[in-house]
């Protein structure tokens, strides 16, 4: 735990100093939804077409956060500086994940409101649509680590990390749609098979955070 | 998964008067190109041993193997007892490397790059804290401890990666180059720092033949 809070604490304090990942995202995020209010030429979005919307959107603006989670470590040397250390190296993984976990939350508590205001008449489903995107977070967190770090071991970190990504986040897209749409129906939010979706996205966290607790060890030799 | 259940902070048993270093026909390919040739040397606890050789032969690869964070392909490595590469879990916390780029995070300072380290490797915080400021002290950083390390001379970062270096007091040295960047009044300031003790065995890879020689027990060339 003590290494796992000292990267954790190392990141947060480089991005608050930095700023290099949550303010890109926040902007990026806008623009995609700038970019869906006059590609569907829409003022308002409801159901499966909401869902697909938000959903797609935090999915994108994650990819740079995924992009950047392992530059310091690469560039900077802490990749040999914690394989020097007497820790576990799942540690790394861990508190990259939880640091991508809270930059998708911090991103969200922008995008979202945002999100309402370019898209919703109501907002009476944002409330249970903080489980979803909780699940969600962890999701995209334990898979962004794991991509980040096969990515970050190649030359072709920028164009790896979303070609291998994206495929297996489709589980997670179809489950997370799946959840939101009810909730964001025009006559107001609905729980139609929103249990057996938050089921489906527990499930994928858990394979994800185990196959990333499973591997990490491995990706880290020469 | 490399030992995930043995606690990596125990001791090795290692027998009075075992070498800090036996190295038998050590070896490391990227492929097909040769980056280290077989290499044998045995080192004493105590003692120095410069590795000397022209560019590309072979003596940061050395370091990095020594130092548990690349594989040998061939031969046979004991580093303060533990043999390589199964038991590298072993080693982890016990050696001090400091290699061609700083271990530092270019947005943290010197102290906060030093107290991360200091957690990473389990000691005590006040403690950590007080040798911080000490290894700063004396390296002449006190002054710029709370700069980021983005901002320092290349000189500068030197210093404080030698203190990241031995801030854990590691019982071998792996040193690529600690004098490069500084100037004689540094290499004054840092040498008591990496000098080998009683019980603390370095390797110093160097460009610096007559330097390298002066302060070396052994000698290894490289290509």
């Amino acid at each position: 735990m003590s290494a796992l809070g000292a990267i954790l604490g190392k990141d947060l304090r480089v991005e608050l100093r930095t700023l290099r990942s949550l303010p890109a995202m926040a902007l990026f995020a806008t623009a995609i939804f700038i970019s869906f209010r006059f590609a569907l030429d829409r003022t308002s979005l409801e159901g499966d077409l909401a869902a697909g919307v938000l959903v797609t959107t935090i999915l994108l603006a994650a990819l740079l956060a995924v992009s950047r989670l392992f530059v310091s470590e690469s560039e900077e040397g802490g990749f040999d500086l914690i394989r020097l250390a007497p820790v576990d190296r799942t540690a790394l993984f861990a508190a990259k994940a939880a640091a991508l976990w809270i930059y998708l939350a911090a991103l969200e508590l922008v995008a979202v409101p945002l999100f309402a205001l370019f898209f919703l008449d109501s907002g009476a489903g944002l409330l249970p649509l903080v489980a979803v995107l909780v699940l969600v977070n962890v999701g995209l967190a334990a898979t962004g680590a794991l991509i980040s770090t096969i990515a970050t071991m190649s030359t072709a970190r920028d164009l790896l990390a979303p070609l291998i990504m994206l495929p297996l986040l489709i589980p997670l897209v179809i489950a997370a749609s799946g959840a939101v749409e009810p909730l964001l129906d025009a006559g107001g939010p609905g729980y139609h098979h929103f249990g057996r979706w938050l089921a489906v996205l527990g499930l994928y966290d858990l394979v994800f955070l185990a196959v990333g607790y499973a591997v990490f060890d491995f990706l880290l030799e020469d | 998964m490399e030992a995930a259940t043995q606690d990596p902070t125990t001791p090795p048993e290692t027998s009075p008067g075992q070498p800090a270093l036996a190295l038998e026909g050590l070896s490391r390919d990227f492929g097909d190109r040769v980056a280290l040739g077989p290499v044998s040397a045995e080192l004493a606890a105590g003692q120095t041993l410069a590795v000397l050789g022209r560019n590309g032969a072979g003596k940061s690869t050395l370091l990095r193997i020594l130092a548990g964070l690349l594989r040998p392909s061939g031969g046979e490595a004991r580093v303060l007892g533990c043999r390589l590469p199964g038991e590298t879990w072993r080693l982890r916390g016990r050696v001090g490397y400091l290699g061609h780029r700083p271990l530092l995070y270019r947005d943290l300072s010197p102290r906060e790059n030093l107290v991360f380290t200091a957690r990473l490797h389990k000691l005590e915080l006040a403690e950590a804290e007080r040798r911080i400021g000490e290894l700063l002290a004396h390296v002449g950083m006190e002054r710029r401890a709370n700069s980021r390390v983005a901002e320092l001379s290349a000189g500068m970062v030197q210093r404080v990666d030698i203190c990241r270096c031995v801030l854990n007091r590691p019982e071998l040295l792996l040193l690529d180059e600690p004098d490069s960047h500084l100037d004689q009044e540094a290499r004054e300031l840092i040498e008591p720092l990496i000098s080998a003790t009683g019980t603390r065995a370095r390797v110093l890879v160097s460009h610096d033949r007559e330097r390298a020689l002066a302060a070396a027990d052994l000698m290894l060339e490289l290509g």
